[in-house]
């Protein structure tokens, strides 16, 4: 279990400041990871040096302070000295941390080097921020530059287990998740990897060295994997290279998140990368590059296509609460101001031209979701705001086909 | 100069010495003990709204998931909490200290520039005023107030800033002419009426912390309009500074803003350095260990501060050689400011010291100033800060050099002159009570931070996965804590200015202390030295 209960982790602080044990600890982590590539570790050692030479000061310098503290105090008689300077002391105790700190900056140096050097990459990937999920599109793969895949990833975890009000008035001060309150307050548990699982991760081969190339649609993300020990900014209209290569023998899946503040949903934009054997990743390849070659034509044949309203009304209501719900909330009242209702509003009730526009194109705090949803996924959103929660639209247009939107 | 000044207010008469009475005498005021008093219950004020929201926070993140507000709302209460700490409590505290004890320390009657003293005072009001409007609207759910972060980044601010950042880019004005009026203030107040006989080499540390300060401030304000004022043009007219797509580059605005940024920081812990090394030589019953060498630390430090900005941009994609450059110069800080720690502990090195609540607040700060400053070492190599950066490590090293750095010094500072402005001793047990809290539940509050920045908590995110679950529960309870704390504050202050109660101050009030604004009566009379005394 990752979260121990409000009680048993008082009982377990008690039990550690009394008894001194360490096993509780290993709940926690204390310190920064070593991760698993060979930078990640260069970087956790560097990180240790650093921690064992401001602990050292530590301990001479507030050891000089308590000593001076306990022996040079007036209730025990003491009388003060009248020295006030000394030339060669300060001297002294400018130069020796002055040499000390070039002790510290070579291996960081030498270290940064190396994490500068993105050069002869086996396999490049663009990764593309945008509000609040990353876009992963394979351009090089021993040498094949006409890989042609490209996916979103997208936070996973269901809502149903971020939203947990504690007052009956709901989310303050929007009175958004009334709904959702209970008063036994038996929410639905978090999983283990709540807040840090995504529908499609970033797929890597172990072993081989992978160069991202990161940018962005709108604001400034920054794209961060601890156990690689690399984090950079992905700016809109700027490439940044970041690289970093797992270990042969570390396939697994590591998790990271955004790291730079980019609007409301920020904390909820994880990373993972999951590292598979060479002989595992080809196969992945393969097989999502069929998928994906599938997805492209049935999104095409969908345009000649005329869907019943049942079909889309079911499949809008469930892409509407895995999309669009963070903002506009299940219920459609939306966190105005910034998010507005869409219940009884005047785009989801008025021409349906203006509708597909901004689910398309965006509009302020709106990504633009054209290029992240196929036109039939649009279109049933669109269908299932159109008729949901009493909307009815004026122009009569309360149907759209993935083909209106693709126009 | 400071002859001429003395007998202009001479020949005057007696009649103009004292306040207006009423609420005329704080809003016409001239006088710079009113006018730091001013600034300091205005900083008060600020530190408690800045407070409530700094709660919201802790109360919305002491357990996972979304309980409490919505995530937009958090990070419109991560920004104001920033802004409104930074610009409207720290800082004017400072002024607040300039405003009160400069004129004194240096012998003068007043500062130099009184109107223009009341002018930057008065500014304030409206300018925090627009902010804490744009809060209050957001509360009410009528419009959402500045959501960016405190360091309101491109283009998150600019093309997709909500309509309130229009109100912010006005307040960061107003509060950006006020500073360098007051920066002014101090600059012309110090230059030109000191007491005969007092060089400059043997002004008071505080006041040579102030003049370098001033400087700063004067440097690097302008620059901060300039940034507000690129905001404001890309926004409404037109122009594309920090957008790509136009041509410009939303890098450069961090550049820019850290240009200004990080000589803040200093301009936020120069006169904090002042403050406590008058308090700890006070209760050492010892001079200040290396006078000069503390002065010229303290400009080294300001003039440093003027090549290192790029450190908090380690992860934008900067060349190699920035990258290095910008380590090794942030590296360098570390030598003057070392330099000031040993000689703070060589200060108290064989002294005869006391613990009162001012001496306790300014042993505070040193130790935990500078393990802030360790973790500042840390985060200046440019490798490892790329795992730090903007993970709770950074919030738990600020809030180390903010909190028990600064705004210690400045509670240090209070305690230690409080007898002197009010002419009564503050209630010392209470004072201790207010100390020892402050203390335990500021750790308690600020420690594990590190613990969670390190094993990968984003900062300014309104929920997390659950390895982080504990520590922000204790985290919240000790923000709880010491927000409680400061209400113990709050009444020692009131007590002894309003209710006036406590024992009547002597002149000297501390054993130790040394210096002129000792020699004056406590309180001191309403233009502090009519005759300029004569230093040797």
């Amino acid at each position: 279990m990752h979260h121990l209960s409000r009680r048993s982790l008082s009982v377990t602080l008690l039990a550690l400041i009394f008894s001194s044990s360490s096993v509780a600890f290993a709940e926690w982590q204390l310190d920064l990871t070593p991760g698993v590539t060979s930078i990640s570790e260069q970087v956790f050692d560097m990180h240790r040096q650093m921690l064992y030479w401001c602990t050292g000061i530590g301990i001479l310098v507030f050891g000089a302070m308590f000593y001076s503290m306990f022996a040079h105090r007036k209730s025990k008689g003491a009388k003060a000295a009248h020295f006030h300077e000394s030339t060669t002391v300060e001297i002294i105790w400018t130069i020796i941390p002055f040499f000390i700190l070039i002790i510290m900056a070579i291996p960081a140096t030498r270290l940064l080097i190396n994490m500068h050097d993105t050069s002869s990459p086996e396999v490049t990937i663009k990764v593309t921020g945008s509000r609040w999920k990353w876009h992963y599109e394979y351009m090089d793969y021993k040498g094949d530059d006409q890989i042609k895949l490209g996916f979103f990833s997208v936070l996973s975890t269901p809502l149903s287990q971020i939203h947990r009000p504690v007052l009956a008035s709901g989310l303050f001060p929007k009175g958004v998740g009334k709904d959702e309150y209970r008063e036994n307050g038996d929410y639905e548990p978090q999983g283990e990897n709540y807040n840090l699982e995504v529908d499609n991760p970033m797929v890597v081969p172990v072993g081989a060295k992978v160069r991202l190339l990161l940018t962005s649609d709108d604001v400034i993300h920054a794209w961060w994997v601890p156990d690689f020990a690399i984090k950079k900014d992905a700016i809109p209209g700027f490439i940044n290279e970041l690289w970093f290569n797992v270990p042969a023998d570390k396939p697994g899946v590591y998790r990271g998140q955004c790291a730079e503040l980019c609007g409301k949903d920020h904390a909820f934009m994880p990373v993972v990368v999951e590292a598979k054997p060479a002989a595992e990743f080809d196969q992945w390849l393969a097989q999502r590059q069929e998928e994906q070659k599938k997805a492209e034509l049935a999104a095409s044949q969908s345009l000649d296509k005329t869907f019943t309203k049942e079909e889309l009304m079911a499949e809008g209501e469930k892409e509407y609460v895995a999309r669009c719900a963070a903002c506009h909330q299940a219920n459609g009242q939306g966190l105005p101001p910034t998010f507005p209702a869409l219940a009884g509003s005047a785009v989801a009730q008025g021409p349906a031209a203006d509708h597909i526009n901004i689910v398309k194109f965006g509009k302020n705090a709106m990504p633009p979701f054209g290029s992240a949803l196929s036109p039939k996924v649009i279109a049933s959103i669109i269908t299932y705001e159109r008729n949901a929660w009493g909307n009815k639209p004026t122009d009569g247009v309360d149907m759209v086909q993935p083909r209106d939107v693709a126009q | 100069m400071a002859d001429g000044a003395a007998h202009a207010h001479h020949a005057h008469g007696d009649h103009h010495h004292g306040p207006r009475s009423g609420i005329m005498r704080w809003i016409t005021t001239t006088n710079h003990k009113d006018i730091g008093a001013l600034y300091l219950w205005f900083a008060f004020a600020m530190f408690l709204v800045g407070g409530l929201l700094a709660m919201v926070i802790r109360a919305e993140l002491m357990y996972p998931g979304m309980q409490l507000v919505e995530p937009d709302f958090f990070n419109q209460m991560t920004t104001t909490h920033g802004l409104i700490m930074v610009f409207g409590a720290i800082m004017p505290a400072f002024v607040g200290f300039a405003n009160l004890m400069v004129p004194m320390m240096i012998g003068a009657p007043d500062m130099a520039l009184p109107r223009l003293n009341n002018w930057s005072f008065w500014i304030l009001p409206f300018a925090f005023g627009i902010l804490i409007f744009a809060i209050i609207k957001s509360f009410l759910g009528i419009a959402e107030a500045p959501n960016f972060g405190w360091t309101f980044y491109a283009p998150l601010s600019t093309k997709f800033g909500p309509p309130s950042t229009d109100f912010f880019i006005f307040s960061v004005h107003m509060m950006g002419v006020s500073s360098i009026m007051g920066a002014l203030n101090v600059i012309v107040t110090i230059f030109n009426l000191r007491a005969p006989g007092m060089t400059l080499m043997k002004m008071p540390l505080f006041v040579w912390t102030w003049l370098i300060t001033a400087f700063l401030l004067i440097a690097v304000m302008p620059v901060l309009a300039g940034t507000v004022t690129m905001m404001l043009t890309d926004r409404h007219f037109g122009t594309s500074f920090f957008d790509a797509a136009g041509g410009g580059d939303p890098v450069l605005f961090q550049h820019i803003f850290w240009f200004f940024g990080h000589p803040e920081v200093y301009i936020m812990i120069l006169p904090a350095f002042g403050i406590v090394s008058a308090i700890i030589p006070t209760f050492s019953r010892k001079k200040l260990f290396g006078y000069h060498s503390m002065v010229y630390a303290t400009a080294s430090i300001a003039i440093l501060s003027f090549t290192v900005w790029a450190h908090h941009m380690f992860v934008v994609g900067m060349p190699l050689a920035g990258n290095l450059f910008f380590m090794y110069m942030t590296m360098l800080i570390a030598v003057p400011t070392g330099v000031k720690v040993f000689n703070w502990v060589a200060t108290m090195w064989r002294g005869a010291m006391t613990f009162e609540t001012p001496m306790l607040f300014s042993i505070a700060f040193v130790i935990l100033f500078t393990i802030g400053g360790f973790s500042g070492l840390m985060l200046a190599i440019t490798p490892v800060d790329q795992q730090y950066q903007d993970t709770y490590f950074v919030v738990a090293h600020f809030h180390y050099v903010l909190v028990t750095g600064a705004l210690f010094s400045i509670m240090a500072g209070a305690y230690y002159w409080l007898p002197k402005w009010t002419g009564r001793m503050y209630n010392e047990t209470l004072g201790k009570v207010h100390f020892w809290s402050s203390l335990i539940s500021v750790n308690l509050l600020f420690f594990p931070m590190h613990f969670v920045g390190l094993a990968g908590m984003p900062r300014r995110t309104a929920d997390y996965a659950l390895q982080f679950a504990d520590f922000n529960w204790w985290i919240s309870i000790g923000g709880f804590w010491f927000g409680l704390s400061q209400l113990i504050f709050l009444w020692i202050a009131y007590d002894v200015c309003f209710r006036k109660s406590g024992t009547p101050a002597t002149a000297q009030v501390w054993e130790g202390a040394e210096g002129l604004e000792w020699t004056l009566s406590s309180p001191p009379p309403y233009h502090s030295f009519t005759t300029p005394p004569r230093i040797d």
